[in-house]
């Protein structure tokens, strides 16, 4: 489903990304590690079109289709959906009235058909069951006020209600308590089929004692330069990054 | 960045809708402006000795005046000695109703989007129309009759109801009030003309639509309100101009008057021409409007969208003489490519007990400068008068400018005063956010400024809320950075 093939990115002249390569098959999750800095979320918001990101070289093949020529906006519409770290607030705009627009767009795009008010709700209604958020926050201005909890819940549920393909997480369990983790992986997890295809950008391994990884990769210095099973990342969470870094490290001077 | 830029330049290019123009025949008055061309208005308009001399005080008065300089904005003076005064369409004899009129000029409106037929009455919205000088139609006039309310165009008035335009002319907005405000006193052609007898609630919206179609022509329309005791009515304004390389004035006087216990919603969707993206043309928009809260309990509400005009001066303001009145004023200001406004409003507080309460939204994007000036003022016997500003200035792109002027004149004591400002810029995290949700750029751009705006358009009659948000979109389109 997904190819990315020597992507090197860089932001502002500074090189970040220095050849990704990774595979990703629909019905996988990968799971994305390493230590702060590694370049994790820039190859995610790579992957979803951020402008600040250039890519200097490299491709990345998405359904056969490349992605890197598209705009955030088309990319989106093919079915890539990126769960922000840091959720951004909109005054005045509600996620309801947020979401109608993002999904007529969607579906416009795919030659569907506009859904009319009925339906949208009722689409709401069944999406909002499965992430566990209250119908009042998403009446409310698009994560103004909300707690860390109720923003990533928000993204969760709009995921489930833009069902895409590819959805990348960045570091959703950050300023997560253990209950909103659980509710948002148990949200995550029922959303997973075989069609779909799950990236998740995490720096520490609790995560993913809920959503389980097929795979794990070690980002350093912007190259995978590990990679493994779930096993994998508990090793990493029990003897933290320096061995990996130590290991890198002392290959590249040699 | 420079992709932002591209967008925004390539957006901000769009053209201005309504910048067609018609020909037809129409009755000038000549060029410049003297005695002899106020006469010669008056006369056109067979009007009675008293309002002639009115006039003429007022052209007296405002030949010892000078154009006020305080405002934030620039602009090339106009020669007020090359504009025409007086501009109509010629028509065959004064129509009756609606099936009288030039069907050319039913077809003017009908492009612009309003259909003056009966088919309004579904939507219960009432409509004059005002061309250039004069008032073309007024529609529903027998419907509004049997509730007593008077609704016509302001020569008509000026015949049929002499007494109250003699009572309440200049009364709000005295011909001395400012430059403008004397200026229009003195050449006004025409406008509309609203009385709501006691304790009758106006069961439509009332509208007036301006439209300025001929060249070098300034316009001068009036309105004025009255809403008696314990009466109602909700009157919307539209605006719309062709687009024409030089600089067009529009000065109009808005009077309202509501007695004890009666509200009066006005409502503006202003469109005037803005010039063009280079900043040539456009229409100088320098209007005086104020309400007067004369009886107790009366509420004066002011909605504002202002997305037209090269440059805007305008304060709607309300004189809060009536124990317990209250003055709102809410607005949305939207600037783009050099477009200049400098708008907000005046709450005068004389009463007891008076509320006052401000909103305003201004949008600055391309190269604009955008400022609020308001004056909030609670005399000495206003005990408990109570006023809430909001001031928010949302930007977009690096270019443009937003400033704030907010006057706080206080003498008495127990005053709670209010005042709360924020700027913001549109984020391209914002955009980006939107986009990665399937929205395009355009369409998330008119999502943030809806949103930012909402409170505002809230205040507008639901079929004007529609074509603000469509308006806002369109001005903005695009003017991401």
């Amino acid at each position: 489903m997904l190819s990315i093939k020597n992507l090197h990115a860089s932001i502002e002249g500074t090189p970040i990304l220095r050849g990704i390569n990774l595979e990703v098959k629909a019905g996988e999750v990968h799971a994305i590690m390493g230590p702060t800095g590694s370049g994790k979320s820039t190859l995610a918001s790579v992957l979803a079109g951020r402008e600040e990101y250039e890519v200097t070289e490299g491709e990345v093949l998405f359904q056969g289709k490349e992605l890197l020529p598209l705009s955030p906006e088309d990319r989106a519409r093919e079915g890539v959906f990126l769960a922000f770290q840091y959720p951004i607030e909109i005054p005045g705009v509600s996620t309801t009235n947020f979401l109608r627009t993002a999904l007529n767009q969607v579906r416009e795009y795919r030659g569907q058909e506009p859904l009319d008010a009925v339906k949208f709700l009722s689409l709401m209604k069944e999406k909002m069951a499965l992430v566990e958020i209250d119908q009042k926050l998403l009446s409310r201005s698009l994560n103004e006020g909300f707690s860390g909890g109720e923003k990533k819940r928000n993204e969760i549920f709009q995921m489930a209600m833009l069902e895409p393909v590819l959805s990348i997480l960045d570091e959703t369990d950050s300023g997560l308590d253990i209950d909103a983790l659980r509710i948002v992986s148990n949200g995550v997890n029922k959303l997973k089929s075989e069609k779909t295809a799950t990236i998740v950008v995490t720096h520490y391994q609790r995560l993913l004692d809920y959503i389980v990884p097929d795979f794990v990769h070690v980002l350093y210095k912007g190259r995978i330069v590990k990679s493994g099973t779930k096993e994998l990342a508990l090793e990493l969470e029990e003897k933290g990054y320096d061995w990996i870094k130590e290991e890198v490290d002392s290959t590249a001077t040699v | 960045m420079s992709k932002d830029n591209q967008i925004l330049e390539d957006l901000t290019a769009k053209e201005y809708e309504h910048g067609w123009s018609v020909n037809f025949e129409t009755d000038e008055a000549p060029m410049g402006l003297n005695e002899d061309i106020i006469r010669w208005i008056s006369t056109k308009k067979e009007e009675p000795s008293w309002l002639l001399e009115w006039r003429l005080k007022a052209y007296k008065t405002w030949q010892a005046m000078s154009e006020p300089e305080w405002a934030n904005v620039h602009y090339a003076k106009m020669d007020l000695q090359a504009l025409r005064y007086y501009s109509a369409p010629k028509q065959s004899k004064k129509p009756k109703n609606i099936n009288e009129v030039d069907p050319e000029l039913i077809a003017i409106y009908e492009r612009l989007g309003i259909s003056l037929n009966e088919q309004k009455r579904l939507q219960g919205i009432a409509i004059d129309v005002v061309l250039d000088s004069v008032s073309v139609a007024t529609t529903f006039k027998e419907t509004l009759g049997k509730l007593g309310i008077i609704f016509c165009s302001f020569s008509e008035a000026v015949k049929e109801h002499p007494e109250l335009i003699k009572k309440y002319l200049g009364s709000v907005v005295p011909m001395t009030d400012n430059y403008y405000a004397a200026l229009n006193a003195a050449v006004f052609s025409d406008g509309s003309f609203c009385y709501i007898p006691k304790g009758v609630r106006c069961p439509m919206e009332l509208s007036t639509y301006f439209r300025i179609n001929a060249a070098n022509t300034g316009q001068f329309e009036r309105t004025l309100i009255v809403a008696d005791d314990s009466s109602y009515v909700s009157y919307l304004e539209g605006c719309t101009a062709p687009q024409r390389d030089e600089n067009q004035l529009h000065a109009a006087v808005v009077e309202i008057y509501a007695g004890a216990h009666a509200e009066v919603k006005y409502s503006t969707v202003q469109n005037w021409f803005p010039g063009d993206k280079d900043g040539k043309g456009g229409i100088y928009n320098f209007v005086t409007k104020r309400g007067i809260c004369a009886g107790d309990h009366s509420k004066i509400s002011w909605t504002q969208v202002e997305t037209g005009s090269a440059v805007t001066w305008k304060y709607p303001s309300c004189i809060l003489k009536g124990d317990y009145s209250i003055g709102e004023f809410y607005s949305v200001a939207v600037t783009n490519n050099y477009q200049q406004a400098d708008t907000g409003t005046k709450m005068i507080h004389i009463g007891k007990n008076t509320k006052s309460r401000i909103v305003s939204k201004g949008i600055s994007a391309g190269k604009s400068q955008n400022s609020y000036r308001g004056q909030v003022q609670v005399m000495k016997r206003a005990h408990n008068a109570r006023n809430f500003s909001q001031c928010d200035s949302l930007l977009m792109g690096n270019q443009c400018g937003a400033h704030t002027f907010p006057y706080i004149d206080i003498a008495n004591p127990s005053a709670k005063v209010e005042h709360e400002a924020t700027t913001s810029k549109i984020g391209e995290d914002q955009i980006f956010y939107c986009n990665q949700r399937g929205i395009a750029t355009e369409d998330a751009v008119a999502l943030i400024v809806n949103g930012y705006a909402k409170e505002v358009l809230n205040q507008l009659p639901m079929e004007f809320a529609v074509e603000a948000q469509k308006l806002l979109a369109l001005t903005l389109e695009g003017s991401v950075g």
